[in-house]
């Protein structure tokens, strides 16, 4: 039996600040694939994560440049993409959630505009088919009609992050990238997103990639995790085993969020004698 | 070099170029200014004057260099008491809030709604001529916008726990205000400055074109174009040579005014 | 179109009234502010306006009656009073220079600089946005650079010189267009100005040539005018342009697919709308400002002339009056941009 080939590879990507010989190395060849599974890039903050998925879309902004043996998803060759090219991939087959909905829209227009425009961007429907669409999919991540004709700095956060969900997978994309999709909201929430993104992407056979610093929430809810350090991919695991890792700064990730079970005990920190290893 | 750099060195070196010039005028101007030679009058540039003679017989690089002075004075005196009026006002407002604040703000925003040239001219004209009344309206108009600044940065800072750290080192009062809040203005300021010259500029050089400047026979550049103005047409080049002082003093300006802002955009 | 102005605008009718009411209170004291410092000058003037009216050999009563005809021997807050009065009823005094009383002075030369300032302000807008949008299209690259140089130029050339130096080259030596006036030597005196806009009053008169006379005339102060409005609108509406262009939804509609010309249209400039409008403001305002030297140059009447004119004749009550009107537009331009701003932005609300 052949292993179904996989939605997004990456080899040695890297993230460059400028073009230069002297331009600092931000994402230094990265290398992961992801298929028709939940994976989860983790890492502390300016490990680089986030600076990967905008490569992988091809939304750098202006002096970094992205370097790579190859970005492939599914079939296309994402390191040759034109503008257009991109417009056509860009939010009918990849999609991109960000972490703060209240950002994430367009302050001046209305929540049904918005959804109403990421489906004439991917498709010449009629108006009531899109309305449909809407609609259902609207149903799908729990939310009514009502917020069609609200404006985004009105909607609070669980249900702005459910409106751009809903935004983003109108199209039926195959891979959903999430950059820290519930950062930004309150701690009781987290959970009830998370898994409104797993069950969305299960059912539909979507691959996601996810972006987190929260170990504990990627060992719940994704199936394999990359652990990435300055710009690296310093482990990887399934997601179950990250409690167990053996690695030693996978171990201080996991062991460094405080809660109530570590009140009033030291803080661990890194093992000083731990090196990073060049990727094979 | 980047285009901004490049721009900003230009800025930098006619600017100190024109220091020089009104500075050191007597040195290097090769005649007197205000020599006139009827005899040569309406000279072309020739080895004798480099740039001509104008209508008196009076050498016009002689007159260009002089006439680098009454600009320069009017910059020197509009910014040292428009910058120091409004920052003083505006972080007094943003730091102290209340009515104190309410009463700068609306003040600031109904003098930055009167017309600075006109008023300008206003001023010259209802007080006699010379820059020095033009340079009552021109800091009458400009102190709001560094007030404005002042009081942004102030109130930003206030809430930052850069302020409430030096409170808590025993740091308060004037020393506070201008030791630690005033240094945060600069930036701003020194951008909006560039501008504000930039438009003085061309304000003074305005007056000087309606003769309502220096009274004659003081060189001055816009008068000087004014006087070119009479014979454009036949001896183009006493009103150009002026009109190019002007227009590259004002470009230097504005090219610092904009170079520090164009690396924030992150372009 | 996006209703959303209209949807918040009815949801939120009080506070927009509120709004309103505000802005027509700033209005009143910024008016008020500018007429004490118009009456201020006019106190500290070394000019004597009864000197003036009754002439150097008038004896001394006379001049005594004059001062108390004109209220100058009461006390200063008892005069403001009486000025604010008097202003309240459209009297601006008596011109010293042509007799007339002021405001029929300024009523007469008003349009013509309306015309000249409106004209080069379309010309501006249009051709400043057009550049902006541009220049954040391709930020960075050598448009942009040649753009932001063009817009900087604008802004540093002296109005009144480059006049000169375009009379000398267009009209002088290449004949392209007319000269100073507003019409030909021919027609100047032919033509009945009853609206005061020239093209119109050109138009309606018949007279053939009248009107290609009046646009030759027109052009080159309409294109130098608005070159300086070029200046501020494209280097300002670039920047409101850029900075939106840097927030976290810009880059989501790209993500959804948007190329770059619907993103600028479509999402960038709803949101840069309210500043460009306030730019577009400012920039008309300012032009009346340099619309008066433009008159100067090209010998066009108007607003701007006949304060220039007033200047030289030391004809107090017409610098006043003059000073007084286009600080008028300046702040009622002001005050509308600001308030229609905050009614149309549904994030203040």
């Amino acid at each position: 039996m052949t292993a179904p080939s996989p939605l997004l590879v990456v080899r040695e990507l890297s993230v460059r600040n400028g073009s230069s010989a002297a331009a600092r190395t931000i994402v230094d060849r990265l290398s992961f694939s992801v298929h028709a599974e939940r994976v989860a890039l983790v890492g502390e903050s300016g490990s680089g994560k986030s600076l990967t998925t905008r490569a992988i879309m091809g939304l750098l902004p202006a002096p970094l440049m992205a370097s790579a043996a190859e970005l492939r998803f599914d079939a296309t060759n994402l390191l040759e993409l034109g503008p257009r090219d991109w417009a056509v991939l860009r939010g009918s087959r990849l999609a991109l959630v960000l972490q703060d909905p209240r950002h994430a829209l367009n302050p001046v227009q209305s929540v049904g505009h918005q959804l109403d425009e990421m489906v004439r961007l991917h498709g010449a429907y009629s108006r009531a088919e899109r309305r449909e669409r809407i609609e259902a999919m609207l149903q799908a991540v729990g939310l009514t009609v009502r917020v069609l004709g609200l404006l985004p700095q009105q909607l609070s956060g669980g249900i702005g992050q459910r409106v751009v969900l809903a935004m983003m997978l109108l199209n039926g994309p195959q891979l959903l990238i999430a950059d820290e999709p519930t950062s930004a909201l309150d701690v009781a929430l987290r959970d009830q997103v998370l898994e409104l993104i797993c069950e969305l992407v299960s059912t539909r056979g979507m691959g996601l990639l996810l972006i987190s610093h929260d170990l504990q929430q990627v060992a719940r809810y994704c199936d394999r995790a990359l652990v990435m350090y300055s710009g690296r991919i310093v482990d990887e695991c399934a997601a179950a085993a990250l409690p167990h890792s053996t690695h030693p700064y996978t171990r201080a990730l996991w062991s460094c969020r405080p809660s109530g079970r570590t009140y009033g005990t030291e803080l661990p920190v890194l093992d000083p004698n731990w090196q990073i290893e060049e990727p094979g | 070099m980047s285009a901004d750099s490049a721009a900003r060195r230009f800025g930098v070196a006619v600017l100190i170029a024109w220091l020089l010039l009104g500075v050191m005028a007597p040195w290097l101007a090769p005649y007197n200014p205000l020599l006139q030679r009827i005899a040569d009058r309406l000279q072309p540039a020739s080895a004798l004057h480099w740039l001509g003679t104008d209508g008196l017989g009076r050498d016009v690089l002689s007159r260009l260099i002089y006439g680098a002075r009454p600009t320069l004075g009017l910059v020197v005196l509009v910014g040292a008491l428009m910058v120091p009026i409004g920052l003083t006002l505006g972080i007094l407002a943003g730091y102290c809030g209340g009515w104190i604040d309410r009463v700068l703000s609306g003040t600031t925003n109904i003098v930055m709604a009167f017309p600075q040239l006109v008023l300008a001219l206003a001023f010259v004209g209802l007080l006699g001529p010379g820059l020095v009344h033009a340079a009552f309206a021109l800091v009458l108009t400009g102190w709001p916008a560094y007030a404005r600044l002042a009081r942004v940065e102030t109130q930003q800072l206030r809430r930052s726990d850069y302020i409430a750290a030096a409170q808590m080192l025993g740091i308060v009062g004037p020393r506070l205000l201008f030791g630690h809040v005033l240094p945060a203005c600069i930036p701003a300021m020194r951008v909006r400055l560039a501008l504000d010259m930039a438009g003085i500029i061309l304000a003074a050089a305005a007056l000087g074109f309606l003769g309502l400047a220096e009274r004659p026979p003081t060189p001055e550049w816009g008068s000087m174009v004014a006087d070119g103005g009479k014979v454009v047409f036949d001896q183009w080049w006493l009103a150009t040579a002026p009109g190019a002082a002007i227009l590259l003093v004002s470009l230097a300006f504005n090219c610092l005014a904009d170079a520090p802002r164009e690396q924030a955009d992150g372009v | 179109m996006p209703t959303w102005s209209i949807m918040t605008a009815s949801r939120n009718s009080l506070a927009a009234l509120r709004i309103v009411v505000r802005a027509l209170i700033g209005l009143t004291l910024t008016l008020l502010a500018l007429l004490i410092v118009t009456f201020g000058l006019a106190k500290l003037s070394p000019i004597d306006p009864a000197l003036a009216r009754v002439g150097d050999h008038a004896s001394r009563s006379t001049y005594l009656q004059m001062r108390h005809e004109l209220g100058l021997d009461a006390s200063w807050p008892v005069q403001l009073l009486r000025y604010v009065q008097q202003l309240a009823h459209g009297d601006l005094g008596i011109s010293l220079s042509t007799g007339q009383p002021v405001e029929q002075d300024l009523r007469r030369v008003l349009p013509a600089t309306a015309e000249l300032a409106t004209l080069a302000m379309s010309v501006g807008a249009a051709v400043g946005l057009a550049l902006a949008l541009l220049a954040a299209r391709y930020a960075g690259r050598a448009s942009d650079l040649l753009i932001r140089f063009i817009a900087l130029l604008g802004n540093s050339i002296p109005v009144f010189w480059l006049g000169l130096v375009a009379l000398f080259v267009f009209y002088a030596r290449l004949h392209w267009v007319g000269g100073p006036g507003r019409l030909d030597d021919a027609y100047e005196y032919t033509i009945d100005m009853p609206s005061g806009f020239v093209i119109v009053d050109a138009w309606r008169s018949g007279i053939p040539g009248a009107l290609s006379s009046a646009l030759s005339h027109l052009v080159l102060p309409v294109l130098i005018l608005a070159g300086y409005a070029i200046g501020n609108v494209t280097r300002l509406t670039r920047t409101a342009l850029l900075n939106e262009m840097h927030q976290e939804y810009v880059m989501l509609a790209r993500a959804k697919g948007a190329g770059e010309l619907r993103v600028l249209l479509h999402h960038v400039l709803p949101n840069a709308a309210g500043l460009i409008l306030t730019v577009l403001a400012l920039t008309y305002a300012n032009l009346l400002q340099g619309a008066v030297l433009v008159e100067t140059v090209f010998a066009r009447p108007g607003l701007g002339r006949y304060l220039t004119t007033a200047l030289f004749a030391g004809d107090a009550p017409a610098i006043l009056g003059a000073t007084l009107l286009i600080g008028l537009c300046f702040v009622i331009v002001n005050g509308v941009t600001d308030l229609l701003v905050r009614l149309a932005d549904p994030r203040v609300q």
